[in-house]
């Protein structure tokens, strides 16, 4: 039974055309290179592979109401993969979560918004992350509340492809499968990479679909920076109430928008960029 | 002590112990606070059998995962954000040590109303062998910022800390151990986090205890009372908060004080309250008995408390020699 929030709802399925999200990739990628400047050091390349996940959900999928952020029937989001919060605050504050001046003290002493999200910080984040391996764990908790309360909100949770190296990762996905927690979606941000080099190097994780598949979960591969393609695999999502969790494997490449950053994407996973590049990169941006 | 026979076994956690105890509490105790409250779930890691009356009780409220602990802990934490009171049914040594970081990260940090409630703590699976040993989960939970650690000497004080921690903000991780069925609250007591019972008046020393402690501390006052030495026996419920006051009370009133635990030297109760003295100022004469930080032996408890001087007996020799120490005779 849904309760009747305290403010207007931004419903699931919200008409944006993909030339607009595309203008807000340009945007998020700008805001992104301007935060980690004014914060001195920041994870480039992970963000940037995760933007048109980030920007389908928020201003698509998920059903929101940012005026009342604790709102019992919201879909909630886990930043499973935490380093990259940095693309998310610019989001929360677009939608009006908290105001825009916050963005301006990201990176000092004190400031709410940090490199990875605090949930007791922050309104609109539903859970803390940063110790990567947690969150689809938290997910399923919060999947198993929504059954508990038959409340039809859905729990996604975003998490890298190194992060699914973590043996919890595949805990959590035993017990949605075992569980048939249809409400619940992971997406991968399968961007190749982890923090020290290309991520099946140091441990095999694919083939990703058939590993979920062989959990109980339906899984389907998309390629995560065609907007279009995004917004058709959210739509095909079956009812929360299905019995099924849903894997998405979105393909992406480590540092997307920044073609210096797609060919060297370890040297862009936690960095700064020089001030001598800084115009360069802002203008491939702009032009995408 | 000779090691179990055959004809033992059944009795390997207690030795003979009547079968009252806090195991035996747990699902009775849920069953309550979940017919209270319909925001109680109960979840566990392959420890179902531990609440089957619960789970019969409440089949649609019980969680199994599996043998999946640290997954089962935060799976918690998302029940605790969407509005429920998880209490998560573990092994101390796997429920606590294995999952801390869990427990720190994701209910500590965020403030989660998550219950732990940690079976078999010290050494009441010590047949086992040292992986089924749980000697330092107090140093490590009590580090950890937010958390509540409780101890219950007994079942009804189980049952009292159950009661006072219901609304507790963040989360409480129960540590509970064999060797505590002997009641020694007549009911449950309302506890006040932080602030210690006496259970036993007295000016000459102060006896200080957590869990099965308590049990052998009350056992050594009685004892020594018969010679003539006038003993307060303090029980240490609450781990974190400590109950600064009742130290001071100790210092001011008493000789010196004796701490008993089944831990490890290294970060529980004796070293908790050296550091308040410590802190302080305070000055007074501590012993604390506890267990060697050393590879510990392998054996059925009542063993090992007897081969690590964790038995009345050990703890009253303990207590003389602080006495004398102190100059054996009143001021």
């Amino acid at each position: 039974m849904a309760m009747a929030p305290h403010a207007p709802v931004l419903e699931r399925g919200r008409a944006i055309t993909v030339s607009e999200l595309k203008d807000k990739a340009r945007w998020l990628r700008l805001e992104v290179l301007r935060l980690i400047e004014q914060a001195g050091l920041g994870h480039y390349s992970s963000t940037m592979s995760c933007v048109e996940i980030l920007l389908a959900l928020y201003y698509h999928a998920l059903r929101l109401c940012p005026t009342d952020p604790n709102w019992p029937d919201r879909d909630r989001f886990l930043l499973g993969k935490g380093h990259v919060a940095v693309g998310l605050w610019p989001i929360l504050a677009d939608l009006g979560y908290f105001p825009t001046q916050w963005l301006d003290e990201y990176g000092s002493a004190r400031a709410a918004l940090t490199d990875h999200p605090n949930m007791r910080w922050v309104p609109g984040v539903d859970f803390s992350s940063g110790s990567l391996g947690h969150n689809l764990s938290v997910g399923v908790g919060m999947s198993l509340a929504g059954r508990l309360k038959g409340q039809d909100y859905r729990v996604f949770v975003l998490l890298g492809d190194g992060e699914v190296q973590e043996g919890q990762v595949w805990e959590a996905a035993m017990a949605a499968g075992h569980y048939h927690l249809g409400n619940l979606v992971a997406i991968v941000d399968a961007n190749r990479y982890s923090g020290g080099g290309a991520t099946n190097d140091a441990m095999t994780i694919e083939p990703l679909p058939e590993r979920f598949r062989a959990f109980g979960w339906q899984a389907e591969e998309v390629d995560g920076h065609d907007f279009a393609a995004l917004i058709a695999a959210l739509d095909a999502l079956p009812p929360p109430s299905s019995d099924r969790p849903v894997c998405l494997v979105a393909r992406t490449a480590k540092g997307h928008g920044v073609a210096m950053m797609e060919a060297t994407p370890q040297r862009w996973h936690l960095g700064l960029l020089p001030p001598e590049l800084r115009e360069t990169v802002r203008e491939e941006i702009a032009r995408s | 002590m000779s090691q179990p026979t055959e004809e033992k076994m059944a009795n390997v956690f207690t030795e003979g112990a009547r079968a009252t105890g806090l195991r035996e509490a747990v699902a009775q105790e849920l069953i309550r606070l979940a017919e209270a409250d319909e925001r109680v779930v109960v979840l566990s890691a392959d420890m179902g059998a531990a609440v089957a009356a619960f789970r019969e009780r409440f089949p649609n409220r019980y969680f199994d995962f599996g043998i999946a602990e640290t997954n089962t802990i935060s799976v918690a934490a998302g029940l605790a954000a969407s509005g429920f009171r998880p209490y998560v049914i573990s092994m101390a040594p796997f429920g606590a040590i294995k999952c801390a970081e869990q427990i720190r990260t994701d209910l500590a940090y965020t403030m989660m109303p998550v219950r732990i409630l940690a079976l078999l703590s010290g050494v009441a699976m010590g047949f086992f062998g040292t992986s089924h040993h749980a000697v330092e989960d107090i140093a490590i939970l009590r580090a950890i910022t937010n958390m509540t650690v409780v101890a219950p000497s007994d079942v009804p004080s189980f049952a009292g800390l159950l009661e006072s921690t219901r609304e507790a903000a963040g989360p409480v991780f129960f540590r509970l151990c064999e060797g505590t069925e002997t009641p020694l609250y007549a009911e449950p007591p309302k506890v006040d986090l932080g602030r210690w019972p006496v259970l036993r008046e007295g000016r000459d020393l102060t006896l200080i205890g957590t869990g099965v402690g308590t049990q052998i501390a009350v056992q050594v006052a009685d004892q020594l009372r018969h010679q003539g030495l006038n003993l307060r026996v303090v029980d240490a419920l609450s781990l974190k908060p400590l109950d600064e006051a009742q130290i001071e009370r100790a210092v001011a009133e008493t000789r010196g004080i004796v701490t008993v635990e089944e831990h490890n030297v290294v970060g529980g109760l004796g070293s908790a309250v050296a550091e308040i003295l410590g802190r302080r100022g305070w000055v007074a004469p501590l012993a604390t008995v506890a267990l060697p930080d050393e590879d510990l032996e392998v054996g059925v408890p009542a063993y090992l408390r007897q081969r690590y001087g964790l038995t009345p007996e050990a703890v009253a020799d303990v207590t003389r020699a602080l006495w004398s120490k102190t100059g054996g005779t009143r001021a």
